[in-house]
């Protein structure tokens, strides 16, 4: 267990470097560097930054030096908790993060809920009542799940819900709690309008969820022991929650990391399309306005927090299940 | 053998797959590729879904054809005219035709449009219009529309409606069919040459560079699509050509494709590698080369079709939503995502749902990409069960 735990650590420390690595590339993408665009910004609106000012912000910002010198200067930085300055918003990064964290978060975890209740239960049916008519609706929608692109599940069901019931599904806050202190009021009304969002950013996810249920399970249905267990008497009910299921349930413990970029990518045009205040709608004003240290941290952070959500649940799984790391060593 | 003689593109090149293959024995002597073909066959969904890939493929090649407008006429008396469906009766007497739409201002000072179908508006097949070019030949043969060469805004038809500019749906999504199918098909050959070698070299050599070159694959595969895509999307000056930036969206998108590719390839190769066919081959004498593209790859060509055809499936999802938000394709290029970037918000779609008619499109193409690639898949090991 431990020489495991260890290669998986060293991993998912590689990855992190790796990703890191492409983050910086992104932000150095755009011609010319950062301070020039800054200075050409804020000639535009009427402020003259003198030539020396610039160079002490290059200075500062290490835009003299090597590339792998301001790549060291750059993620040790971050590590520090300094994550830059944002033009756009013209605040630090850190404090634009946090604004909509709660959001994003509530929004993300709310997804991942959603995934869970609705895709394995259709999953075990699927696959107990196999070729019957709800395991080819179910199919028939997880396909569906995959072939329309978020954007356009979001956008026509806002649009039906909209058109049939007036409600204008955009936004997390009605108006009048957008900037109200924290009450029971709030809380509620966020709730009605997260419903949606999360239904939507749920959707894509569950298709490939349920598919995977359903072939695990198939799969272990043809077993032997299935095939002893209802010799001996047991229920099918029984018999199919107490041990295929189980074992069937498994891999599905490893998707929920796979599935967390797909949550990520999704929110990102969720929350485009029905104006969301969450990380991903600065992410999208950030890339527009080629404000690079915003943008920059969204996808390191997003790329970490995936490794990191995989290294978790590999291990979650070894502990579940002990065969995965014998067969691994 | 359900499938049938009725579909398939090569259904009448290959007369020998009919419906007399019970016959083990002709089943015995049949080489691989006719049995991968009489294994895709029995799978009718994939086979339908085939059909209809054809058919976008039609749509790429004869898009000017089949348009009605000029796609990129600009017709402000007709922003937001509401899809005119083509009629194909009179009553009971053929006639093709739409009825005529007369446009007004209400009360909030809103066009609204009125179908007046007293006042037929005549549509023929072959008419003339809009003068294009057909690989380097200049026509002016339409499918069908109004055989009139001076038609005024209220004769022209919109079957599909119009946009805010009063540009023309339907002849902007055949445009659009094109551009966004050849993103595909160009991302698919740079993911096809970068997979098959790196998937090749991993599978080939093994070790130290199997390793490194299976790790990359995870880590570039844990990073989450939409916001790399993004990042990488809006590092390119918006000053860009539209071919430029076409090349450099084509390669943004290929940037996870060619990681399937390369594993399908490399599990593959891993595989054959023990085959007693090999062992033979190489027992013969022949050369490491003569092995590789002799021997091996054919026995999983269809693999990487099968895994090629699911890519250009993500690649056109890929494509749409990078331009939808703004970021991929940018206007004038038509493509779907530029299209559906017009029905940015519930508001917009709310006012003029016809809109996302490019949506089902794209999401029609998707499926019926999957469902083939799911076929190919199936039938590309036709010596299983």
């Amino acid at each position: 267990m431990l020489a495991f735990f260890v290669r998986r650590l060293i991993y998912a420390v590689i990855a992190m470097w790796a990703v890191s690595v492409i983050s910086f590339v992104i932000i150095n993408l755009p011609a010319g560097d950062f301070v020039t665009t800054y200075i050409a910004t804020q000639l535009a609106t009427g402020n003259l930054i003198l030539e020396d000012e610039a160079e002490s912000l290059r200075e500062f910002y290490g835009l003299n030096d090597p590339v792998y010198v301001q790549y060291t200067k750059w993620i040790s930085r971050i590590l520090r908790g300094q994550l830059g300055f944002s033009f756009e918003f013209n605040a630090p990064v850190r404090t634009v993060l946090g604004m909509n964290l709660l959001n994003t978060l509530l929004l993300g975890a709310g997804a991942v809920v959603f995934i869970w209740i609705i895709a394995i239960p259709i999953g075990i049916y699927s696959a107990v009542k196999q070729y019957s008519p709800g395991d080819y609706i179910a199919t028939f929608f997880g396909f569906l799940g995959l072939g329309i692109p978020d954007f356009l599940i979001a956008l026509v069901m806002a649009w039906v819900i909209f058109d049939t019931t007036g409600f204008l599904a955009t936004d997390l806050y009605s108006a009048e709690y957008r900037t109200a202190p924290w009450s029971l009021a709030k809380a509620w009304d966020l709730l009605k309008h997260l419903v949606l969002p999360v239904v939507i950013l749920g959707t894509a996810g569950t298709a490939t969820l349920i598919r995977i249920m359903r072939a695990n399970l198939l799969d272990e249905l043809k077993k032997p022991y299935v095939t002893t267990a209802r010799a001996k008497g047991l229920t099918e009910w029984q018999l199919i929650m107490k041990y295929p299921v189980r074992y069937a349930l498994n891999p599905v413990i490893s998707l929920t990391a796979y599935v967390l970029p797909f949550i990520i990518s999704g929110s990102v045009v969720l929350s485009y399309v029905l104006d969301l205040p969450t990380i991903g709608r600065d992410f999208l004003r950030a890339l527009t306005a080629q404000d690079i240290y915003l943008s920059g941290a969204v996808i390191l952070f997003s790329g970490w927090l995936t490794i990191i959500g995989t290294f978790g649940s590999d291990l979650l799984l070894a502990w579940v299940d002990p065969r995965i790391r014998l067969e691994d060593d | 053998m359900v499938a049938g003689s009725q579909t398939g593109p090569q259904s009448d090149v290959e007369p020998v797959v009919g419906r007399e293959f019970e016959d083990e024995a002709e089943v015995e002597v049949m080489s691989q590729r006719q049995l991968i073909w009489r294994r895709f066959r029995r799978h009718r969904l994939a086979m339908a879904a085939t059909v209809i890939v054809a058919l976008f493929y039609l749509i790429v090649i004869f898009s000017d054809f089949l348009a009605t407008n000029d796609p990129e006429d600009i017709e402000a008396a007709r922003q937001y005219t509401p899809p005119q469906w083509l009629r194909v009766f009179d009553g009971w007497k053929p006639d093709l035709h739409v009825c005529r739409l007369v446009g007004s201002r209400d009360e909030f000072l809103r066009k609204v449009y009125v179908s007046n179908c007293d006042q037929k508006v005549d549509v023929q097949f072959f008419a003339r219009g809009y003068e294009y070019s057909f690989f380097g030949i200049k026509l002016d043969w339409h499918l069908f529309g109004v055989n009139d060469p001076e038609v005024t805004a209220e004769d022209a038809i919109f079957i599909l409606g119009t946009d805010v500019q009063g540009r023309d749906l339907y002849s902007r999504l055949m445009r659009g069919t094109r551009l966004s199918l050849m993103i595909g098909l160009t991302g698919i050959f740079i993911s096809l040459i970068v997979g098959t070698m790196l998937g090749a070299v991993s599978g080939f050599y093994g070790g130290f560079v199997d390793n490194l070159i299976q790790r990359s694959i995870e880590i570039i595969r844990s990073i989450p699509t939409v916001p790399l895509y993004l990042g990488l999307a809006a590092a390119f000056p918006a000053d860009w050509s539209v071919e430029r930036r076409f090349f450099a969206i084509t390669i943004v998108v290929s940037l996870f494709a060619w990681t399937e590719l390369a594993r399908v390839v490399r599990g593959r190769y891993l595989a054959m590698r023990q085959e007693d066919f090999v062992t033979a081959a190489i027992t013969a004498g022949a050369s490491q080369r003569r092995i590789i593209f002799r021997h091996m790859l054919p026995s999983f060509y269809s693999h990487i079709i099968a895994a090629s055809t699911l890519n250009l499936a993500f690649m056109v999802i890929s494509e749409t939503t990078l331009s939808f938000l703004g970021l991929g394709l940018l206007p004038p290029a038509i493509s779907y995502g530029t299209l559906l970037f017009t029905a940015q918000n519930v508001q917009t779609v709310a006012l003029a749902p016809w809109l996302l008619i490019p949506g089902i499109f794209v999401v029609v193409l998707v499926l019926s990409l999957n469902f083939m690639g799911d076929g190919i898949r199936d039938a590309a090991d036709p010596y299983g069960s």
